[in-house]
């Protein structure tokens, strides 16, 4: 990345929990990186933002977002995702090996890094937990790791052979690598395109029931109880799932999680108009799920919100509800969606807010990033958390236009984004 | 007098109003059936394409009947499988078939939501003849015409549907229109043939127990068993299935029904879930449903198509 000359950020609201910044304080940025934060800093700068009434927080980071590159590209680019993030405030994301090829070894590693260097953001690789995903072999993780990967995942799915899990959690004790688990037991959720529940009762659809998600929770809690190993649970959906991360913590595991936008936001009654902007795996759970996501997102029991990025062509998606492939894109609403639904709210403080979203992934995934402090890196989003807006998948900078939130009305957005110190986005 | 539906996607939030209306004007059409010569003009200059992805040549030839009996021009378009299988999308398909200038689209699919997917990129009226296992309205429709027919009214009618309510758009269908009537709606089958989470049908009660569902029932439904259902491990056999679900002449006996309306949307399985010697008996409604099918479809084609001009006449 190319390095920038100097910006002094004045007059913003530094949040910076980390280090326990909080009041308006000015931040110089030279070099790439953070040379200094005070009052009324009088220095000159080659350019000056003015963030009166902004919010200065560390860099956003996702950890769960799908890129597509290699095999998907007409889907997303690692470019074109990058834009998007950048355009969400986000500054780092970890990207899913479900690409084509699956990122398995130590090569797709190599090429995903090289890819990113040309990003307007940090872009990290996840490598597979077994060979191509198909759960039968483990795959490189140790060359993958040195490589660069900062957690493995089998994504899209569970690895159901218990004891090969088993075994990827005792050979990721030797260089503490996370695992990130995907939760989702196929027995129980085969053929299924929703929650099951009231709503696919009532219009007939095969439904995915919460117990699919929950069992596997409950399993990898166990195996990683049984190993020592550091587990981190995606995409966290259902009430029973947070009961069992609760109590798995209050046994002192060593267990994160991390929940969606959309999971604190929409449940499946809104499945009855059959938008295939709503289909996504895990599926839209009900009210009681949406609320106990929120009380974990406030008390500590989720560490994370990750949007589970995860684009599709406009073609792809608009099909038969049954037929159209999981998921929806996030990056560029999950600030928006964060700030008006659970910050405006009060249902967490924006300084939980900045904890969710940089803080503690940057801690999950043993990152140098996610504060505002001299001498680091200087990754910064400063939003403007009243800033009224509307989402319109016609403006994303995302190739995927398949958002939840479409036409959804919110207040608060980032407006200048900073990685290494040069302005990657702003409006 | 009008529908307030624009088309008929389903009966879920049908007003009562309307399904009366459609029963009504049903009930005319049944009379110009009778006649030597069955046709009247109300479609006259419409065009109707039978927009079919599934095969189901009854429910076609019924729709085609009924569109041929308004005087309205006919097409048909079958092609099995979904956009992902055919390699041409649903939305290409409807939109060449609007670009040749048509009215109204019956349209059976397997997957639900496609007929509201359809109003959304189309201007056409939509009929649903088939879901995915969300509603089949026609059907239930003319099953409520059978059954009034028979017995007078809806409202506090015990009627009890058996058999496979999970994969069942009849059923659905049933279940939001016969409540919506006021009717005494019984639904019956294996627990695992059940929809789990019964309580959004409002006034439908549900039980594995047969003989509690056929008590002093005046309609008796019973649904098409998909053999491939036990392979897929929802109930242990059909030998199992016929014992305790089967609808034979002894168990409605045995529970006060033998003067029971006996009804099936076919095709039937016999001697599984019902047995021959009812489905052809003096009470059955079975080829009534049939008849009745083309007299519904009438009504319901009338009044979304041609009724809405004519009867401003
Ligand atoms: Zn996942």
């Amino acid at each position: 990345m190319q390095q920038n000359n100097t910006i002094l950020i004045k007059g913003g609201r530094v949040i910076s929990p980390k280090n326990r910044l909080n009041g308006v304080i000015d931040v110089l940025i030279a070099n790439g990186t953070i040379e200094k934060t005070g009052k009324a800093l009088n220095i000159a700068a080659d350019r000056v933002v003015d963030a009166k009434g902004m919010y200065v927080v560390p860099g956003l980071i996702d950890m769960h977002c799908h890129f597509r590159e290699p095999g998907f590209e007409e889907k997303e680019t690692i470019q074109t995702g990058a834009q998007a993030a950048a355009a969400g405030g986000v500054t780092t994301v970890a990207v899913m090996p479900n690409t084509n090829p699956v990122v398995d070894n130590e090569t797709v590693v190599k090429f995903i890094m090289d890819r990113a260097r040309d990003a307007a953001i940090r872009v990290l690789p996840i490598g597979a937990i077994s060979h191509n995903q198909e759960g039968a072999v483990l795959s490189e993780i140790g060359l993958m790791r040195r490589a660069g990967i900062v957690a493995v995942s089998e994504d899209g799915k569970s690895v159901m052979d218990s004891g090969l899990m088993k075994n990827a959690m005792r050979y990721c004790t030797m260089d503490d690598t996370l695992i990130i688990s995907h939760c989702e037991d196929p027995g129980l959720s085969k053929g299924g395109v929703m929650n099951e529940g009231r709503i696919s009762s009532m219009l007939g659809f095969k439904g995915i029931p919460k117990i699919a998600e929950e069992i596997m929770v409950a399993r990898d809690i166990m195996i990683a109880r049984d190993t020592g190993a550091r587990i981190h649970i995606a995409h966290v959906s259902t009430k029973g799932a947070v009961e069992l991360i609760r109590a798995a913590k209050k046994d002192k595991m060593r267990i994160t999680a991390e929940t969606a936008p959309h999971y604190f936001t929409l449940t499946d009654d809104i499945i009855v108009n059959f938008n295939p902007n709503h289909k996504m795996n895990p599926p839209l759970r009900n009210k009681e799920d949406v609320e106990a996501i929120i009380k974990a997102l406030a008390d500590g029991t989720i560490d994370a919100i990750a949007t589970d990025h995860a684009p599709h062509t406009i073609d792809d998606k608009d099909m038969e509800f049954d037929q159209t492939p999981n998921g929806v894109v996030g990056l560029e609403t999950s600030v928006g969606v964060t700030l008006t639904h659970l910050v405006h709210k009060k249902k967490i403080t924006i300084e939980r807010m900045v904890e969710l979203m940089s803080v503690n992934p940057a801690a999950i995934l043993k990152i140098d990033h996610g504060q505002i402090a001299q001498g680091k890196r200087a990754d910064i989003t400063i939003i403007d958390p009243s800033k009224p807006w509307t989402v319109d998948s016609k403006k994303f900078r995302s190739l995927g236009k398949n958002t939840p939130f479409e036409g959804m009305k919110l207040r608060g957005k980032a407006v200048v984004t900073i990685v290494n110190g040069n302005v990657v986005y702003e409006e | 007098m009008s529908l307030t539906i624009k088309h008929l996607l389903g009966l879920r939030s049908v007003p009562k109003e309307d399904i009366t209306l459609i029963l009504d004007t049903a009930k005319g059409f049944q009379e110009v059936l009778s006649r030597d010569i069955k046709k009247v003009p109300t479609l006259r200059g419409q065009t109707v394409v039978n927009l079919f992805f599934e095969n189901s040549t009854r429910t076609r030839i019924s729709f085609e009947l009924a569109e041929k009996r308004l005087s309205g021009d006919t097409v048909n378009f079958s092609s099995a499988g979904s956009s992902v299988k055919k390699g041409e999308t649903l939305k290409d398909t409807i939109r060449n078939i609007e670009a040749m200038k048509i009215d109204m689209v019956v349209v059976r699919h397997q997957s639900a939501g496609v007929p509201k997917y359809l109003t959304e990129c189309t201007n056409a009226v939509i009929i649903n003849a088939g879901d995915g296992s969300n509603e089949h309205p026609t059907q239930a429709l003319l099953d409520m015409l059978t059954m009034r027919d028979r017995w007078g009214a809806l409202k506090g009618l015990k009627v009890a549907i058996v058999g496979d309510i999970l994969h069942s758009r009849v059923a659905r269908s049933n279940m939001w229109g016969l409540a919506t009537m006021g009717a005494d709606l019984w639904v019956c089958g294996p627990e695992t043939l059940i929809p789990q989470y019964m309580q959004e049908f409002k006034g439908v009660t549900y039980t594995n127990n047969l003989d509690k569902a056929l008590k002093n029932a005046k309609v008796v439904m019973a649904l098409r068993i998909q053999l491939e259902r036990q392979s897929t491990g929802l109930f242990p056999s059909i030998n199992e299935y016929r014992a305790r679900w089967g609808i034979t002449a002894q168990r409605l006996e045995k529970s006060g029904c033998s003067d029971a309306l006996i009804m099936h949307p076919g095709p039937i399985n016999r001697g599984i879930e019902i047995t021959t010697d009812v489905a052809d008996g003096p009470n059955s409604a079975i080829l009534t449903q049939v008849t009745n099918g083309v007299a519904t479809r009438m009504a319901v084609l009338y009044l979304l198509g041609g009724g809405r001009e004519h009867a401003a006449e």
